[in-house]
This record gives C-alpha cells, sequence and structure tokens, in this order.
C-alpha cells in the first residue's frame, strides 16, 4: 500500500469527518434562527396587537380606566429612573468587588468560599430579595418604629431630606434590585479581569508601576468592554423584574412621576427636582403590564402590547448607549 | 518622614464634614391640612386585592380630577399582603376581597390600629361553559360541590347527570394564590382552600376565559367582570341551591339583590380611623361612596343595594 494512495476506509472516514463538520454547522445555524424565530414571532405578534395603540398621547397620559386614554407615563419615568439608580448603585460596588477578588486577595478558602456563595446567590429567585428588600430598605427592622422621620443631610448646595425607614420609593426599589444584580456583575466582571494576559500585568510591574497604576492604566482599560457586557445583560434583566417590586410595594396606579418630572424639560426647568426622585413613591412598565394583561376588558390587551412595545424600545435605546460606550472602551485597548 | 493626612484621616474628615449637617427630626403631619383657598393636599395610600384595585383605580382617577392637589396611589400586593402593611399603619385603605381575618384583627390591636370595615361593592362569582355546549343550563350547588370537591370521581359530564354526554369535563379555576378560589371553595366545599387538583389553573382570570371558550366540554369559574367582558365566548350556567326550580342566573339585578347566592361575595375597604382624621382620606372615603358608586358597575362590578348603601355611608359618618 502506497502512501499517496489513500485506500477506500480512509475516504469514507474522511467524507463521514466532512459531513460531521457540516452537521454541527447546521445545527447551530438552527439554534441561531431558532431563538431569532421566536423573537420575530414575538415582535409580529405584539406590533399586530399594538398597531394603532401606540401613539405619543399613550408615552404622556397617565393609566386610566378607559383603555383609549391609559398610558405609560408613570411607568415609563418610574422604570427609568429606577435603573439609573440601579446602575449607579451596582456598577461600582460590583466593579470595585470583581477587582478587589481578582487583584488584591490570594487564593485561598476565603476566596473560594465568597466565590461559591456569589455563583449561589446569583441563581436565588427574585422574590426572595424582594422580602430582603422590603425588611431591610423599606422597614429597616422596624429600628425607627412607626413614626415618620427625616434625616436632614446638607451637602453644599442642597438640603437632601432622607426618610428613614425609606419606605416604598425608587431608593429602595433601586437599592433591592442592586443586590439582585449584583452577584451577575461581580461574576461577570471577575470573568473579564481574568481575561486581561498576567503577561501585561508583569511587563507593567516591570516598568515600576504600582499596584494601583496597573490596575487603573492597564488592567481597568482593558477589562472594562468585558464588565460592561456584564452590566448590560444584568440591567436588562433588572428592567424586566416584577415580583421584587411588587413585594416591597411597588405601586400599581400613581398619577404622578417620582419628583413630579413628566418631561426631559421639566428636568432642565427645575433640576432640583432629581433630589426628590429618590425618596418618590413609583410604578413600572413591567408592572402596568402585568396589571394590564389581567384586566377584563379585552381592549387592555392592545394597551398591555403597546406597553410591551415602549418596553422593548427602552431596552433598545440603553443598550445601544451602553455597547456606544463599550466600543469607545474598546479601541482604546492596543496591545 | 513624610506629613500630610494618610488616606484614613482624609476620609474621616470628609464623613465629618458631610455629617455636621445631619440630624434626624420628626416628620410633622403638616401637608395635610387644607390649604388658604380650602383645596386638599395629601396623599392617600392603597393597597390590597386585585379584584377590588379597577374600582379603586377609577375612584382615584376621578378624584383627583376634581381634586388635583390630592395624590392618591393604588398597589395590588393582594387582600393578605395589603393587611400585612395596614396592621402596621402603612397604608390608609386595604382592598380587601374578603373579610379580615382574626390574627390581623390581632394584629391590629397589637400596634394600635382601629379600622372601619366598608363594603363598596358585590362581585358575583361566574360558573361558565363553552358556547357550543346545549345541555347544561344550570347546576345545583351540590353538583359544582360534586364536581369541584377533592379527590372528585367525576370525570365525564355523564357522571353528574346521565342524560349529559359522555365526555371528559375539561375543568378551568384560578390557582390556589387567588380570593376567588378561597371563596369558591369556601362556600362550594365547604372548607376554604378544599379543591380537587386536577384542573387547569390560571393566576390570569383572561386564560380561564381562553380556555374555556376553546374547549366544547370545559367548565369554569371566576369573576362575574371577567364574563361581562368576554359575553360573546361564553355560556353563562345558573346556579340553584336545593331544587332546580330554583335556578338563578348572575345579572346586575339577581346580584344586587341578594338572590344569586351563594356564588356572590361583598368586596371591601377597611379604612385606617387614624386617617379619617386626615381632611383629604375623609373626602376621597366620601366621595367613594357616593359619586364614586357610578363607577363600581362601569369597571364590571355590582353596585350594593340601597339599604347596604345607606348603611355603609352611615358607617363612615
Amino acid at each position: 500500500m502506497s502512501l499517496n494512495q489513500p485506500d477506500a476506509e480512509f475516504e469514507s472516514h474522511l467524507a463521514f469527518r466532512n459531513f460531521l463538520g457540516k452537521a454541527f454547522g447546521i445545527v447551530c445555524m438552527v439554534s441561531t434562527w431558532f431563538s431569532i424565530g421566536a423573537l420575530v414571532v414575538l415582535l409580529a405578534s405584539v406590533s399586530w396587537q399594538a398597531s394603532g395603540w401606540l401613539n405619543w398621547s399613550f408615552i404622556t397620559n397617565y393609566d386610566s380606566r378607559h383603555p383609549e386614554q391609559a398610558g405609560v407615563l408613570a411607568g415609563l419615568w418610574g422604570s427609568l429612573w429606577l435603573i439609573f439608580f440601579t446602575t449607579i448603585f451596582t456598577v461600582p460596588v460590583g466593579i470595585g468587588a470583581a477587582v478587589y477578588l481578582e487583584e488584591y486577595t490570594q487564593n485561598g478558602w476565603i476566596k473560594r468560599f465568597i466565590q461559591v456563595n456569589l455563583s449561589n446567590l446569583a441563581g436565588v429567585p427574585s422574590i426572595v430579595y424582594g422580602i430582603l428588600g422590603l425588611t431591610v430598605f423599606v422597614r429597616m427592622f422596624g429600628l425607627f418604629g412607626t413614626k415618620e422621620r427625616v434625616i436632614e443631610l446638607s451637602l453644599f448646595v442642597l438640603t437632601l431630606e432622607i426618610p428613614v425607614p425609606f419606605g416604598t420609593t425608587v431608593l429602595s426599589g433601586a437599592l433591592t434590585l442592586s443586590l439582585l444584580i449584583l452577584p451577575v456583575v461581580i461574576v461577570a466582571s471577575q470573568e473579564s479581569l481574568r481575561a486581561v494576559p498576567s503577561s501585561i500585568r508583569h511587563a507593567s510591574y516591570a516598568l515600576a508601576a504600582t499596584r494601583w497604576q496597573t490596575i487603573r492604566h492597564q488592567v481597568l482599560p482593558s477589562a472594562l468592554p468585558g464588565m460592561l457586557t456584564g452590566v448590560i445583560l444584568a440591567i436588562s434583566r433588572a428592567i424586566g423584574e416584577t415580583a421584587p417590586l411588587v413585594i416591597i410595594g411597588a405601586l400599581t396606579y400613581v398619577a404622578a412621576t417620582p419628583g413630579d418630572i413628566e418631561s426631559p424639560a421639566d428636568l432642565l426647568r427645575n433640576p432640583g427636582s432629581v433630589a426628590e426622585v429618590p425618596f418618590s413613591e413609583f410604578t413600572t412598565l413591567p408592572i402596568q403590564i402585568f396589571n394590564w394583561v389581567k384586566l377584563p376588558n379585552s381592549d387592555f390587551q392592545h394597551v398591555a402590547a403597546a406597553s410591551i412595545l415602549v418596553l422593548l424600545i427602552f431596552l433598545l435605546v440603553l443598550n445601544g448607549v451602553v455597547i456606544y460606550v463599550r466600543n469607545r472602551f474598546q479601541k482604546n485597548v492596543r496591545w | 518622614m513624610r506629613t500630610g493626612m494618610n488616606p484614613f484621616q482624609a476620609i474621616s474628615l470628609i464623613v465629618l464634614l458631610v455629617l455636621g449637617g445631619c440630624n434626624i427630626k420628626d416628620v410633622e403631619p403638616t401637608a395635610t391640612s387644607p390649604s388658604a383657598d380650602g383645596s386638599l393636599s395629601g396623599t392617600v395610600a392603597i393597597d390590597g386585592s386585585s379584584t377590588v384595585f379597577p374600582i379603586s383605580q377609577a375612584v382615584a382617577e376621578e378624584f383627583q380630577k376634581e381634586n388635583s392637589g390630592v395624590k392618591v396611589v393604588v398597589g395590588t400586593s393582594g387582600t393578605g399582603g395589603g393587611f400585612k402593611k395596614f396592621v402596621l399603619g402603612e397604608i390608609d385603605i386595604n382592598d380587601a376581597s374578603r373579610p379580615i381575618k382574626q390574627k390581623e384583627i390581632d394584629a391590629c390591636k397589637e400596634n394600635g390600629v382601629e379600622y372601619l370595615e366598608l363594603k363598596i361593592a358585590i362581585d358575583g362569582l361566574s360558573v361558565v361553559v363553552n358556547k357550543e355546549n346545549d345541555f347544561v343550563d344550570c347546576l345545583s350547588v351540590e353538583q359544582l360541590k360534586k364536581i369541584w370537591e377533592p379527590n372528585s370521581t367525576i370525570q365525564n359530564w355523564s357522571d353528574v347527570n346521565p342524560a349529559w354526554p359522555d365526555k371528559k369535563i375539561k375543568l378551568y379555576g384560578p390557582d390556589t394564590d387567588s380570593g376567588t378560589f378561597d371563596y369558591f371553595t369556601e362556600t362550594i366545599c365547604g372548607e376554604g382552600g378544599a379543591s380537587r387538583t386536577d384542573y387547569n389553573p390560571s393566576a390570569d382570570d383572561n386564560v380561564l376565559v381562553y380556555g374555556v371558550s376553546g374547549d366544547k366540554y370545559s367548565l369554569g369559574y371566576f369573576g362575574y367582570a371577567y364574563y361581562l367582558g368576554n359575553k360573546e365566548k361564553l355560556k353563562i350556567v345558573a346556579i340553584s341551591t336545593g331544587h332546580e326550580s330554583n335556578c338563578v342566573v348572575p345579572t346586575n339585578e339577581s346580584i344586587e339583590m341578594g338572590e344569586y347566592v351563594p356564588l356572590s361575595r361583598p368586596l371591601l375597604l377597611y379604612v385606617n380611623k387614624a386617617s379619617m382624621d386626615k381632611p383629604h382620606v375623609a373626602a376621597f372615603m366620601k366621595y367613594y361612596l357616593n359619586q364614586g358608586q357610578a363607577l363600581v358597575n362601569e369597571v364590571g362590578y355590582v353596585n350594593l343595594s340601597q339599604a347596604d348603601l345607606a348603611e355603609t355611608q352611615a358607617l363612615l359618618e
């Protein structure tokens, strides 16, 4: 048998191996199209139901018992502020914890212990965080009794009046959602810190950079895009949450927006009102959708569909912004 | 050696600077008194049953049109969830689809919360079958009990009445978290929560409507408002107590006159007495029991009879 004459057995095996490669490709393609197909079906049915219902007054009206007058103003601003504050609380704490775990701690049982607990926390049902948030933030273990009190905090330009306990406010909601998504953000940030080659760190130390300089100028910039991906996924999850918010007592019907800011123009006219936002009562888009879907009048199904579209657009814009920021950072990484 | 502050000193200094302007004080209940021109201001906090929610929302919507200074907020944590806040004095009003339980009464006493119990509307649970069902017009309470009791042996319609077809009954009902489920099981099966478990449960009554309307041999029960909203897709079943001549179909009249028994239940408001001292809450409650009663029908529930309404109004005074 000569070497340059492949035998029949080899030929048939080769054909089989080539077939395997193609088959795997097809399986992967079907997986992709399956999720895209599901999304298209969802979008099509929601858009079809929502057609004619999604107009400008739907965005600027409060909820109403008349389906044609019902709108998402309260839910839209509620969700917006809630996510804004959730992001503010989550990003520094999440990234800080990840940096500490990856860059500062030694591998040991403490780190392993924290690691296992973080992964477990990421799988805890969201309603459990709602119960936690109700006790810790809304009621503060009842430490302050039932009497309403405020802490006056004078910052340089304005005085914050912080109610204790926080009660059912945007602040309580945002802190609860932060607890919910922190494990996800930490684990994702750790992964992306681990993906920074250690040769980069060594090179930096070799040039006499301190640990702070190494983290600040080398590790963080290159890990940031990956961290932001984790943040996007976590925030997208937080936007859709209903259960923990209903538990802490988020409202279903309220004809007011947090801080009474009803439009971006209000925000520019009276920027000081932002200070009231964290201490306002609120409702969110998913809570409104959940409520409308359950109502007996079948016209509310269209209202619900229209608000699902609003929620999807909101999510899309938010993710777009984060992805834009991420790409800006990615450009700066040159190895 | 380097002088100056180390980080710890710097942080403590910043904390001191910030906390320097910080003090805790009690909130004086000033925001609730009527202002000079007699207009009301303040917040009315309502929580509780999602069954009562549409009524409270409708009243809140109309009340706020006339009193723009008052903010009425309505949550839907469920009757029990609402009571948990009510007994702590966290909300002014609890929407309830069942009467207060002894445990909740005790908790109120413990926390010094006194309350008013006000009937505001009636809900009639509707038993429905598919539109094409031509053999069932009326079911007795005993028949319903036989069908729904735990470990029920009824599988086919012919098991209920030999004259009916030998086809499997597909059962649809609210899930066990629902107040409707509690009420139905208590009045029909004699014990709250006692129900057969092999039925199709859903927390969303629209799913039940969908299920019954798509299945010729189905049977389901849910709130009267959901029947009214889907009349063209469903057939209502009359309910009789005892003899077949007593069959009563749920209509606005039969529910209001108290003829549709035992499946009609009162919807209640529990109002914190301390909140009634605030003029805006008192005004809201007055509105609820007067102008607000016109809205009850609009959202699919049934008004109280004149006598019952007068009794409730007297209670409020």
